[in-house]
């Protein structure tokens, strides 16, 4: 079966689209390295090579990607959205929450 | 470890120097010391077919450290095992000693020429004539057998996307994981990216005086950095990853970090410090920009380097070949003919990790053999030195 998005590990925070999804797509959400399937249903369009929520995860929630700490979300998202620039930022040159909560969202990625 | 028909026993062949060290091209280079030489080096490559020139902005009024690492850089393209033999031209005789003796060093054949006093005609003229003889002698040397552990190469991944961490680097982690348990050295590098992941090198550093040695040069890095007052949130990741997918630096980093394997740290080694054959896995210091990599690998010793590439990157290098390995769909439907490894269909499951290192691994024996790939048929020629600080 043609993998729709893959998890790094299974108790990742976020997954990673390997084609163009589109919002409604209902997937089933494996790791390459084995361990439990996620069933997601997609809430938006999200790019191949862009992140999925694998669940919800409140604003200043330290996110788990490659079993490690890849930032901190900036909004709140539901399982099913859309994780990049526009709610996800470095915990490096992260000078604190407050920082990072009024730090002006960039430009979004994709297309 | 071994698996499979291309891991045991692949069958190399390559070009072995007077001092030993083994090459898979066999260039003939000509090298200028500083700006002012460019021409006279360009000069002579225009008229002696089969040989290299590598003209570069620097080489004047450098000092300290940053002069130590142009000439490093300029003496490590001229021992590299790629190469033959060498004329060596600068705009004054003292340092253009300087670097063709270090490249002496090696036995391989080596001529010099300084233009003050004989001006740019002369000087083509003579060095012409050197390069010509040694162009003949590098077309009657034949390649031999060779083994993967008389090997160094490099590695380094470029316009990264989600889709490196996912499946290319961790395919080229697997292939570099069976070289250097075949004895190849495998240099990587790109401080800066290791952002987030830094603590993941220091631990596989293979002794506590390493890793001491590694987490010096990184936080020397990112002291610089603050230093100026600035972070690296406007340029790491870039606009190309971000489009890709990458949202932060610790994810890059860890998508990056794919792609060295598994196995211990060996050597931490400075800016374009020598590397030989049988160190196993090194770390580089060296920025992320691939062209700056590259020619920094390829000083310390690399003969071939491994690039993967999510987004695009088309770097290539004058004397190492750069196999590019890309899983990314788009990216090998629309820019096909700059990568050598193509590997969309790991992404979606129609192959695994062990198949996808084989390929990478075909298309590495192949072109260690002769095969050319598409940066050097696409005159992919970057050559970048790395400049520490401005010149006096």
């Amino acid at each position: 079966m043609a993998h729709r998005a893959l998890a790094h590990k299974s108790t990742d925070d976020v997954a990673v689209a390997v084609a163009d999804l589109k919002a409604g797509e209902e997937l089933t959400i494996q790791s390459l390295e084995g361990g439990k399937a996620h069933k997601v249903k997609l809430l938006e369009d999200v790019p191949l090579g862009h992140k999925i929520a694998l669940k919800d995860m409140p604003e200043g929630h330290v996110v788990i990607e490659y079993g490690e700490k890849v930032g901190r979300m900036t909004q709140a998202v539901q399982k099913g959205g859309y994780v990049h620039v526009h709610n996800i930022r470095t915990l490096r040159w992260d000078y604190g929450k407050a920082k990072a909560k009024s730090a002006k969202p960039r430009a979004k990625g994709g297309r | 470890m071994p698996r499979k028909n291309v891991s045991r026993g692949l069958q190399l062949t390559g070009y072995r120097r007077p001092n030993g060290a083994v090459g898979v091209r066999n260039h003939v280079l000509i090298l200028p010391v500083d700006d002012l030489s460019n021409a006279a080096a360009e000069g002579v490559a225009r008229l002696i077919n089969g040989t290299t020139a590598l003209p570069h902005p620097y080489g004047r009024l450098q000092f300290g450290e940053d002069l130590e690492l142009t000439f490093r850089t300029l003496s490590g393209h001229g021992a590299n095992a790629n190469v033959h033999g060498v004329v060596v031209i600068g705009i004054e005789p003292k340092w253009t000693d300087r670097v063709a003796s270090a490249i002496a060093k090696t036995g391989k054949p080596v001529e010099t020429f300084s233009i003050e006093r004989h001006g740019d005609l002369n000087v083509i003229n003579a060095a012409s004539r050197a390069a010509y003889q040694m162009v003949q002698d590098a077309s009657e040397l034949r390649r031999e057998p060779i083994q993967v552990s008389e090997l160094v190469l490099s590695i380094k991944c470029g316009e990264s996307d989600p889709t490196l961490g996912l499946a290319g680097n961790k395919a080229q982690g697997r292939a570099v994981d069976r070289l250097v348990d075949m004895g190849a050295s495998v240099i990587f590098g790109e401080t800066s990216e290791l952002t987030g992941g830094e603590h993941l090198i220091a631990n596989r550093c293979a002794t506590p005086a390493l890793k001491r040695k590694f987490m010096q040069i990184y936080n020397e890095y990112i002291q610089m950095i603050e230093a100026k007052g600035v972070d690296l949130l406007g340029s790491q990741p870039t606009e190309g990853n971000i489009r890709g997918g990458l949202s932060t630096i610790e994810e890059k980093a860890l998508g990056n970090i794919q792609k060295t394997g598994t196995r211990p740290v060996n050597a931490v080694l400075n800016y374009a410090e020598p590397v030989k054959p049988g160190q196993g896995l090194v770390f580089m210091n060296s920025s992320s920009a691939g062209a700056e990599q590259v020619t920094l690998c390829a000083a310390g010793g690399s003969v071939l380097h491994f690039f993967t590439t999510g987004q695009g990157n088309i770097v290539g290098h004058p004397l190492i070949p750069v196999i590019k390995v890309s899983p990314n769909p788009i990216t090998c439907a629309t820019m096909s003919e700059h990568i050598d490894v193509k590997l969309p269909d790991l992404l979606v499951g129609d192959i695994n990790l062990d198949q996808a290192a084989d390929r990478i691994l075909d298309v590495f024996v192949r072109t260690a053999n002769g095969r050319l790939t598409a940066a050097e048929l696409l005159r992919h020629n970057e050559f970048v030195i790395t400049k520490l600080y401005p010149s006096a």
